[in-house]
């Protein structure tokens, strides 16, 4: 792969080097110029294309493919079926860790859900290819499908989320409840949902001498390798990953999954480089989704508006196969102080690809629920929902009683409601107009997501030349990481950004962990600080044990790395040069390795989460039913902020998720035969430009000292949380409607006019 | 994809003669064809590019007060003709409400009449659909069917027409001229397309080999350029298809309604004109009671064909709102968000 040049943007669009710095994105001008290079835009010599054929029943077994009608097709070079097909190292069933998902490797003719990849048809061209597909029209036999949320008998799952305790309780929620003076009892259904990244799954994969050669784009680099390596028995060494840009993730491309398999699969069986990548509709199925779920909330509150109790289950799915569950209910664990809370999670089987991690997995379910009861919860008590949510705001965290390691959740409602103007909001619904008669309302949410931290690892080096280098395994999946760590990395060398070759994106580099959980800059980060930590080290023990050096003996007074010089800390204008360092010791160049991982004390101490306070402003019209968002006010404290920019868009993107969430996006599927009707973006709505307000984005200073060396919270998935229920709120409050089904529909506000 | 032979006639006649082959069909803009040939919907033996033939790109106003648009004018050329955009208001905003801009440069007005329905059983090769594959049967029917037609359906077929850019030419009583084996012919654009009945498969009455060359609106047109509007709900605020919309076109006389045009998108197989509205509202004032008695009348034999029961009720809220735009005249300039019913909220400024 060509070196990537990220310092090819103009330099007056630069505005700086360092953390804090609003830098435009590094590799902006290879996206905007058509150079940056995403997997399938790879063309190995003598590439097949590789198309898959999907399954149109949801239940059942392929019982027929006329693979001898697509192998006539002119072009096609085979046909890869259960019968035909390399032999993996392991069977894809044996889940060999907990971030193992069962996948489709053409093991079996068994169907389990639509869209399920049942046969590859390899051609020469993309259209033969595709032909060859159309050209197998399997036969079945069709077994019933399980669909929705009432398919069957429930059961209680041994874990929601990532290994999340199913059931939680503080405190005596029945209690609580019968010993509230106003209580509320309501069920939401939010609908399934797909990532839909703009990018579809994609692997372009050659064997290079005995080496595995694959550009795909992944969140999780060193779990693909480590998964590729096992299915087809290759040393992890004899493995090279290239997933430079990432068209969007969102976490359907956290883990490995079925279809980049069948096309290394693929190359196996006719010893060619192979494309293979995913049409739009064939991403609703093999590739995850968010489930469906029913929550039923109950809420009590004493005279004054004090929550008595909090109880908040929630129904969800998983597939016929494997276990995913969407962890919506833990959303209550954090934010409001009741002295009792219980959350609890069913679920039931449907014939679907298994549900994933999708931005804000739980917590953007859970909040658009939570935040609609505590709407309504407020409006029972006659209270302005943000007056509520102060009188029950959680000094504590209320599930665990940890206090919090920092929590500006009160900065984000005063700012953000100042910003928006809230104190002029009608108490009572359906009260407000514009100029056009147009109904408006105010609804707002509070977001919060929790910050994680993961295991990553980083090599740093200073070079004789006195430059810098950074790797790390890091992705960018639009996020920004090119850029955003590589001002940490700066930072932690001490050099000018542009004097710093950061690398990433590869697998032979150290591990950055998944780019997930909102997690990445934190996690990879910390590898980033302690790396560059110990290479400095390493070059002040150089030239402080050297009394040829102007920092002999500044040991024990310690140096300052700073402008590709270190300088005496207790007297700046004593130092020297990184490259006068290396060039008196004789060495080419330091190096030094660090690693960033959780601090299981600060964990066991400390609630550690981001907070923020959305206002949202619709406007309805009274007698059609359509909505528009005409506003949104969004302030959110997650502790440093390493690139504002970058930080603003990925809350602009999180707070258009959640109107998304509030308003458009469903996943249709027709009850009887479980396929889904819109698997494509003309009927798959998701918020066009017109449907996003003017955006305003409070960053609001939030130092902690305990979530991870650099007090890095993380923003990836926070907007989402908030912004839905703020939107939802705001549709009541324009229409006195209260739509507990997501998306709110049309027809659910025709009930007046 | 299915391999398919690709011609480009040098002349209609070359083009009709092509055309009128089994398995051929007509390539213009290719922004509906070519999506359905991907899905394997359409799987054509012969594509027949009519994007080359010359004398088909015009908008001529001819010497009876007429307009001619040709069929290759693209739906953007068309909508920002400022005479046409004053001329024909409800048209270019339709136009201008449908797909996106992108989309709208390339589409043609020929092509426009002929997009397929959005019925997502239509699409999905796996479901029964009488219309993709005459007499398999109709999942639509018992399936996800909230965006169904609720006027003029069968048993056979529920299928909506998606076009908006139909809806104002038929109130309008657009004409459709057709070059065919037997020469050239004109219609209505109100009889061009069918209703289900036991035939959906036959959406249209044109025959093979038939070309749409122009659309002509006639000299009555014109009398309805200070009161008349397009007004479409959707479900998001752009590139959406209508739930349901309406075009209302009225000539007012001293205080009366002279004569009324309406016509429904997105309730049945065909762009709805509502003639027995249109008839009610004739010679009265233009009061919001008359508007609600021509919105009864206009969904009078309105039923549901499943879960869209509310498209009825939002129809005729859609037709007094529309009538009540176009009475209270034309603005000067489009809305920023043409057809919309939030097109004066502020917030973001996109077509």
């Amino acid at each position: 792969m060509p070196e990537l040049n990220l310092t090819s943007a103009p330099a007056h669009l630069r505005h700086g080097s360092n953390i804090g710095q609003p830098l435009t994105r590094r590799d902006g001008f290879l996206k905007v110029t058509g150079q940056a290079t995403y997997a399938a835009d790879n063309h190995p010599p003598g590439m097949l294309f590789a198309v898959i054929a999907v399954s149109s029943i949801a239940h059942g077994r392929v019982t027929f493919l006329d693979v001898a009608a697509a192998k006539r097709h002119p072009g096609v070079v085979d046909v890869m079926t259960p019968e035909h097909k390399p032999q993996l190292a392991i069977d894809p069933e044996i889940k060999t860790n907990p971030f193992v998902f069962r996948m489709e490797a053409l093991h079996s003719n068994e169907v389990r859900y639509a869209n399920q990849p049942i046969a590859v048809v390899i051609a020469e061209t993309l259209e033969a290819a595709t032909e060859g597909a159309a050209l197998l029209a399997p036969r079945y036999e069709t077994l019933p499908p399980l669909v929705g949320l009432d398919a069957g008998e429930s059961f209680v799952p041994p874990v929601v989320g990532v290994g999340n305790p199913t059931e939680n309780h503080r405190g005596d929620v029945e209690a609580g409840l019968a010993a509230a003076e106003k209580q509320i009892d309501a069920t939401y259904e939010t609908p399934p949902q797909y990532h839909n990244a703009m990018e579809p799954h994609a692997i372009v994969v050659q064997w290079d001498g005995d080496s595995l050669s694959v550009d795909m784009p992944t969140q999780g680099l060193k779990l693909s390798l480590a998964r590729i390596a096992e299915l087809f028995g290759i040393a992890h060494d004899k493995i090279h990953i290239r997933s430079p840009f990432l068209g969007g993730g969102f976490g359907s491309k956290g883990l490995m999954g079925g279809p980049p398999v069948l096309g290394i699969m693929a190359t196996k069986l006719v010893g060619r480089p192979i494309k293979l990548v995913l049409r739009r509709e064939q991403m609703y199925g093999p590739v995850g989704h968010r489930a469906p779920t029913r929550q039923r909330l109950r809420l009590g509150t004493d005279g004054e508006g004090r929550l008595t109790a909090l109880d908040h289950h929630a129904r969800t799915v998983s597939s016929t196969f494997d276990d995913f569950y969407e962890p919506a209910a833990d959303a209550s664990h954090t934010l409001y102080a009741a002295p009792a809370i219980r959350t609890s999670h069913d679920a039931v089987r449907v014939n679907t690809g298994t549900p994933l991690f999708m931005r804000a997995p739980g917590e953007a379910t859970g909040s658009i629920a939570l935040e609609s009861a505590i709407d309504e919860m407020a409006w029972a008590c006659g209270m302005d929902p943000l007056a509520f949510r102060l009188k029950n705001y959680a000094e504590v965290e209320p599930i665990t009683g940890k206090p919090f390691s920092s929590k500006a959740l009160r900065a984000c409602y005063e700012q953000g409601a100042a910003r928006f103007g809230w104190a002029k909001r009608s108490l009572q619904p359906r009260q407000m107009r514009d100029d056009d008669g147009l109904l408006v309302g105010w609804g707002m949410g509070t977001a919060t997501f929790p910050a994680l931290m993961f295991q990553a690892e980083a090599r740093a080096a200073i070079r004789r030349d006195g430059s810098g280098v950074m790797e790390i395994g890091a992705h960018d999946m639009g996020q920004g990481a090119w850029t955003a760590l590589a001002q940490i990395a700066a930072d932690e060398l001490g050099l000018d950004i542009d004097r710093v070759a950061f690398k990433a994106g590869t697998s032979d580099l150290p591990d950055a962990g998944i780019a997930g959980g909102s997690a990445h800059t934190a996690t990879a980060g910390a590898a980033i600080h302690s790396a560059g930590a110990a290479v400095i080290a390493k070059l002040a023990e150089l030239a402080t044990g050297d009394e040829r050096s102007p920092l002999f003996g500044a040991g024990n007074a310690g140096v300052i790395a700073r402008g590709g010089r270190l300088v005496r800390r207790d007297d700046e204008s004593r130092g020297e040069s990184y490259a006068e360092i290396l060039a008196r010791a004789g060495v080419a160049e330091v190096e030094a390795r660090g690693t960033g991982a959780p601090n299981p004390a600060a964990m066991e101490e400390y609630a550690m989460h981001a907070h923020g306070a959305v206002f949202a402003e619709v406007k309805v019209d009274p007698e059609l039913g359509q909505v528009r968002v005409s506003r949104m006010v969004g302030a959110f404290a997650a502790g440093r902020i390493v690139n504002p920019r970058m930080v603003q868009s990925q809350l602009f993107g999180g707070m258009i998720w959640g109107l998304s969430f509030a308003l458009h996006e469903e996943a249709i599927t027709d009850r009887r035969t479980g396929r889904i009707m819109n698997a494509n973006l003309g009927e798959y709505h998701v918020p066009v430009n017109a449907d996003v307000p003017p955006l305003d984005v409070i960053t609001v200073e939030e130092h902690d000292p305990h979530v991870n060396a650099l007090g890095i919270k993380g923003v990836g998935e926070i907007g989402i949380t908030g912004s839905a229920g703020a939107v939802a709120n705001a549709v009541w409050h324009a229409t006195g409607v209260r739509v507990r089904k997501f998306p709110i529909k049309i027809e659910e506000l025709l009930t007046q006019s | 994809m299915k391999p398919f032979d690709y011609v480009r006639p040098a002349t209609v006649t070359e083009a009709v003669a092509a055309a009128a082959q089994p398995g051929a069909v007509y390539l213009a803009a290719g922004t509906n064809l070519l999506d359905l040939m991907k899905g394997n919907i359409s799987r054509p033996d012969r594509l027949v590019d009519v994007t080359h033939l010359d004398g088909l790109d015009a908008i001529e106003t001819l010497a009876d007060g007429s307009l001619r648009i040709g069929a290759l004018v693209s739906n953007a050329d068309l909508a920002h003709d400022p005479a046409f955009a004053t001329t024909y208001p409800a048209v270019a905003e339709a136009l201008l409400s449908g797909a996106s801009a992108q989309l709208r440069n390339a589409a043609t007005v020929g092509g426009n009449l002929l997009q397929r329905t959005r019925c997502a059983y239509f699409y999905d090769t796996a479901s029964r659909c009488n219309k993709r594959e005459a007499g398999s049967g109709c999942d639509a029917r018992d399936g996800e069917n909230r965006g169904h037609a609720v006027l003029g359906w069968s048993e056979s077929c529920i299928a909506t027409n998606p076009s908006d850019f139909c809806v104002p030419l038929v109130a309008l009583d657009a004409v459709v001229e057709i070059e065919g084996k037997g020469g050239r012919r004109e219609i209505a654009l109100d009889a061009l397309h069918r209703l289900p009945g036991n035939t959906p498969e036959r959406e249209s009455v044109l025959e093979p080999g038939d070309l749409i060359v122009a659309v002509r609106l006639p000299p009555t047109a014109r009398g309805f350029a200070a009161h008349a509007r397009y007004l479409k709900v959707r479900e998001r605020t752009s590139y959406a298809f209508a739930v349901v919309s309406a075009a209302a076109a009225l000539r007012i006389e001293n205080g009366k309604i002279a004569e009324a045009r309406l016509a429904l998108g997105g309730v049945a197989a065909k762009p709805w004109r509502a003639r027995a509205a249109e008839d009610v509202l004739t010679g009265v004032a233009p009061t919001t009671d008359a508007f609600q008695e021509a919105a009864w009348r206009a969904l009078a034999d309105a039923k549901p064909s499943g879960d869209n029961a509310f498209k009825i009720e939002l129809a005729r809220r859609i037709v007094v709102r529309a009538l009540r735009l176009a009475a209270a005249g034309t603005p000067a300039r489009l809305p920023a968000l043409p057809a919309s019913p939030l097109a004066s909220t502020s917030g973001a400024f996109h077509a």
